[in-house]
């Protein structure tokens, strides 16, 4: 028995988190130095969540995945040329002047607005899915604010898994302190859920998938609307990115357990 | 029946694997690919309707073009080059390099001897007293520049680009027409073969363990059938490598000459006085086989890195940390002292040029780029080259599928082949053939041999027995002996090649954390190392019994990434996670099995060095 599903992932893109990220000031305000120049990927949250996705379609058939993405038009493509090889979705781009650090309520309307048009999409069916957080930018209520926009109240961050029941209903597992995990059983679809790190592994390059894929998302991107991201006058305090720490020393004539100890402290500094 | 062309430890070849036709199938995506791809789609583009391109693989479809590269990303490319552009702006009449980030029009070139102000340089007894005289006249900052640039090295109106940028600038345009597709993190394995016909490609396995074997998530590599495959992976890569193996060279060519080459992205200080559109040429130190470079990009962005040769016979070739050294030369270390890394990358490159050149075609099959021997090694240009070699290749498959005949031999040498030998590629690789025979017997021999070549079009060269790389590597004992070195480093927990190093008297690097950081530091910025996982190991040694009756260990010394490791009982180990397929171990291994090729295998691999300001 299965439950046929119409799973909408909203995933943006994002200089690869792996690069020379800094913030510098730009004319449009907070943004990255030199930012068409780096390489692009899907946002490592919201691919977690596209695989789920995926994942989930494939365990329910009549189920469809469509992705959202909002981002320059060529930026996108270079992406999906990775992506559209790991599992099958029907791509819905947005030609957006994404960079820096966008405003989540603009982004959020622009979302909203795209995915309550989507033509043949089943509200009763509909489960929106995306990272709960960003790789780079983001403030981390963009999914919330999509959610509220298309008026769907049930709402899970940090998710883990999801168990679908015969009924349409299902269990979330929710992150929560601690390293432990929130127990929740949603009546059914519509839903908002933004995802963690699922447990899928990343899945293999399929060229068939890529070719299956490539019909309908060259077209799509040849007709993707473009949309503009009204800042409504917000004044940015500051922005800051995730750091990578690095510091590296050649130590001589230490034991492994003063090096862990000292490891450990560096660590707690942290905290 | 067909074949396959792979590595035997790989998957069994009684795995069903899925297939998919296609009309020209292409491995790798580089320069020569660039070119390929980007003048085909402009014809198809412009005769959408007509039926000469129409599909055979796919009735009723447009022509099926599709390309594997290797890298998670087109931008992948590891190389900041000059190129006089000649075939790149034939292709876009209109080139702006603004619209190119990091690209920059040649404005300024200079030529500089470096002195050695360390004292550690390997000099020959004639070039001590040269440079002697030298600082007799007082050259400043150790260097001497030549007050001319010779022709045959000069890239006026040229470009200065980076590689991984211009690629991703040629590939987004390729892939926004739609007319052909191009796949990264997708290596290919090796060709299909039947006989000495080329019928496709086999997309390696994932989903196997380091030997290969079926493990957990096994997916077994497609099989691409094509009416043309196009080989474009360079001179270490796997279906280039497969070819060879499987068809031998022309008679009389072999690949004995290498170079690896490694750069800094340096971004300069606020005020440097250092233009865009700026070359630096050097040579003579770190050691005197070591030529460098500097090519200053917009934004404060330089290119600076030097080229280790196979031909510097020394077993210690060290390249990280001779760059080090190099940067730190007073002629560099004054525009550069206050600068800060951004990134860092290394790539083998092919040297034989003409000598090494493969077959060019074949039924159902052609090569460009560097991996077919295009590269110009007197006037040290192969970006150029390889772009036209794609573009001829382009105007050849055009003119078959309009004549309605095959992709046989006998036809691509007719137009493909053809083409190549009456252009300037050709002229230039001829004139380049012996240019470089000189350095074989020392430094100063090998600057007379290539002025003489340069000079006279190549009408008069020097002789020279270019022995197999493996070969070219001295077996010699130096005052500490590598396995002393080798047991100094183990013991003090240091690289190898830090050992050898200082053993020979090169100060230690003052380390900054800022433009002088540690190579493992160095691995990190600017971009990843990245391996998916799922992937068999790429780098194999073959004999273990070699390795093990192996001293010099010359692939540890010269891996780029360090992922080449002294291992247990003698054998190196290797961590894929590490490697940024720079190809260098392929020709820095000290031991053959068979007189000609080394004892380790460069296979298909995912993954390598990702970092967009290469």
């Amino acid at each position: 028995m299965s439950y046929p599903l119409h799973i909408v992932v909203c995933a943006g893109i994002v200089p690869d988190p792996l690069q020379t990220l800094e913030p510098v000031t730009t004319p449009a305000g907070p943004g990255l130095k030199n930012e068409m120049v780096l390489p692009a990927v899907l946002d490592p949250w919201a691919a977690s969540a596209l695989y789920e996705a995926a994942d989930l379609a494939a365990k329910n058939p009549g189920s469809k995945v469509w992705l959202v993405s909002l981002g320059p038009k060529a930026k996108l493509q270079q992406v999906m040329m990775t992506v559209a090889q790991k599992v099958a979705f029907e791509l819905v781009p947005i030609d957006g002047p994404i960079g820096g650090f966008p405003d989540a309520h603009s982004t959020a309307a622009v979302l909203a607005e795209t995915i309550a048009a989507l033509p043949g999409l089943d509200r009763g069916k509909l489960l929106l899915f995306g990272g709960w957080e960003s790789a780079t930018r983001g403030a981390g209520v963009t999914l919330q604010l999509v959610g509220e926009r298309l008026g769907i109240a049930d709402q899970f961050q940090g998710v883990d898994q999801i168990d679908l029941h015969e009924d349409g209903s299902f269990e979330v597992l929710e992150r929560v302190e601690g390293g432990k995990h929130q127990v929740s059983v949603c009546a059914g679809a519509p839903a908002v859920l933004g995802w963690a790190t699922g447990s899928l592994a990343e899945p293999r390059n399929n060229p068939q998938v890529g070719m299956a894929n490539m019909r309908t998302i060259m077209p799509a991107l040849q007709k993707a609307k473009a949309a503009k991201l009204d800042a409504n006058g917000l004044r940015y305090v500051s922005v800051s990115l995730p750091k990578q720490q690095r510091e590296t020393r050649v130590v001589k004539d230490r034991s492994p357990d003063e090096i862990a100890r000292e490891l450990a402290e560096w660590i707690g500094e942290e905290n | 029946m067909s074949t396959t062309v792979i590595p035997e430890e790989q998957a069994a070849p009684e795995i069903e694997r899925q297939t998919m036709e296609v009309d020209i199938a292409c491995a790798g995506f580089g320069p020569a690919m660039g070119g390929f791809l980007t003048a085909l789609a402009r014809v198809l583009s412009e005769n959408a309707g007509d039926p000469a391109f129409e599909s055979r693989a796919m009735p009723g479809m447009p022509l099926q073009v599709l390309c594997y590269e290797r890298a998670d990303d087109i931008a992948a490319g590891v190389s900041g080059v000059v190129t006089r552009g000649r075939a790149i702006r034939a292709s876009f009449p209109e080139l702006n390099p603004a619209e190119i980030p990091m690209a920059a029009e040649v404005k300024r070139e200079r030529v500089l001897y470096l002195l050695d102000p360390v004292g550690a340089s390997r000099r020959s007894l004639a070039l001590r007293m040269a440079d002697a005289a030298l600082r007799m006249a007082r050259v400043q900052d150790h260097a001497f520049e030549l007050p001319w640039t010779p022709e045959f090295l000069n890239k006026h109106e040229g470009l200065i680009l980076s590689i991984g940028q211009f690629n991703q600038w040629v590939g987004s345009q390729l892939m926004a027409g739609g007319q052909v597709q191009i796949w990264p993190g997708t290596p290919v394995s090796g060709p299909l073969m039947n006989g000495r016909a080329v019928e496709g490609l086999r997309l390696a396995d994932q989903g196997v363990d380091k030997a290969g074997a079926p493990a957990d998530g096994f997916m077994a590599g497609m099989d691409l059938r094509a009416q043309l495959t196009v080989v474009g992976d360079g001179p270490v890569g796997a279906v280039g490598q497969a070819l060879d193996r499987a068809l031998g060279l022309p008679a009389g060519h072999a690949r004995r000459e290498w170079a690896l080459g490694m750069k800094f992205v340096i971004e300069l200080p606020e005020g440097t006085e250092l233009e865009p559109g700026t070359v630096w040429h050097t040579f003579g130190y770190p050691e005197p086989e070591i030529f460098g470079f500097l090519y200053v990009h917009p934004e404060r962005l330089v290119s600076v890195g030097i080229f280790v040769p196979s031909w510097m016979g020394d077993p210690s070739r060290t390249a990280y940390r001779y760059l080090q050294h190099y940067i730190q030369h007073p002629a560099l270390w004054k525009v550069l002292k206050d600068g800060t890394l951004r990134s860092w990358g290394a790539k083998s490159l092919e040297e034989s040029g003409k000598h090494g050149e493969p077959f060019l075609s074949g039924d159902g099959f052609a090569r460009i780029g560097e991996g077919s021997g295009s590269t110009n090694m007197l006037t040290g240009s192969g970006v150029d080259e390889a772009w036209a070699t794609g573009t001829q290749l382009a105007e050849a498959v055009v003119e078959l599928l309009r004549a309605g005949r095959g992709f046989t031999e006998e036809n691509l040498k007719a137009t493909y082949e053809a083409r190549r030998r009456a252009s300037w590629v050709e002229r230039g690789a001829e004139e380049a053939r012996n240019a470089r025979n000189g350095f074989h017997d020392g430094m100063v021999k090998g600057m007379v041999g290539m002025a003489l070549a340069g000079l006279t079009g190549g009408r008069f060269s020097l002789g020279a027995h270019i022995p197999p790389a493996y070969r070219q590597i001295r077996h010699q004992r130096p005052r500490l002996a590598a396995r002393d070195a080798a047991e100094l480093a183990l013991a003090d927990g240091r690289p190898l090649h830090d050992a050898l190093m200082t053993a020979r008297g090169w100060p230690e690097i003052p380390f900054d954390g800022r433009l002088l950081v540690t190579h493992q530091d160095a691995l990190l910025l600017g971009g990843k190392v990245q391996a998916m996982p799922g992937f068999a190991d790429h780098v194999v040694f073959l004999h273990p019994e070699l390795c093990i009756a192996c001293e010099d260990k010359t692939c540890v010394a010269m891996c780029s990434g360090q992922a080449i490791t002294w291992g247990e009982e003698g054998v190196p180990a290797f961590e894929r996670e590490k490697c940024v397929h720079c190809g260098a171990c392929l020709w820095n291994c000290g031991q053959s099995p068979d007189g000609e090729h080394a004892n380790i295998e460069f296979r298909a691999g995912a993954g390598g060095l990702h970092s967009a300001e290469n």
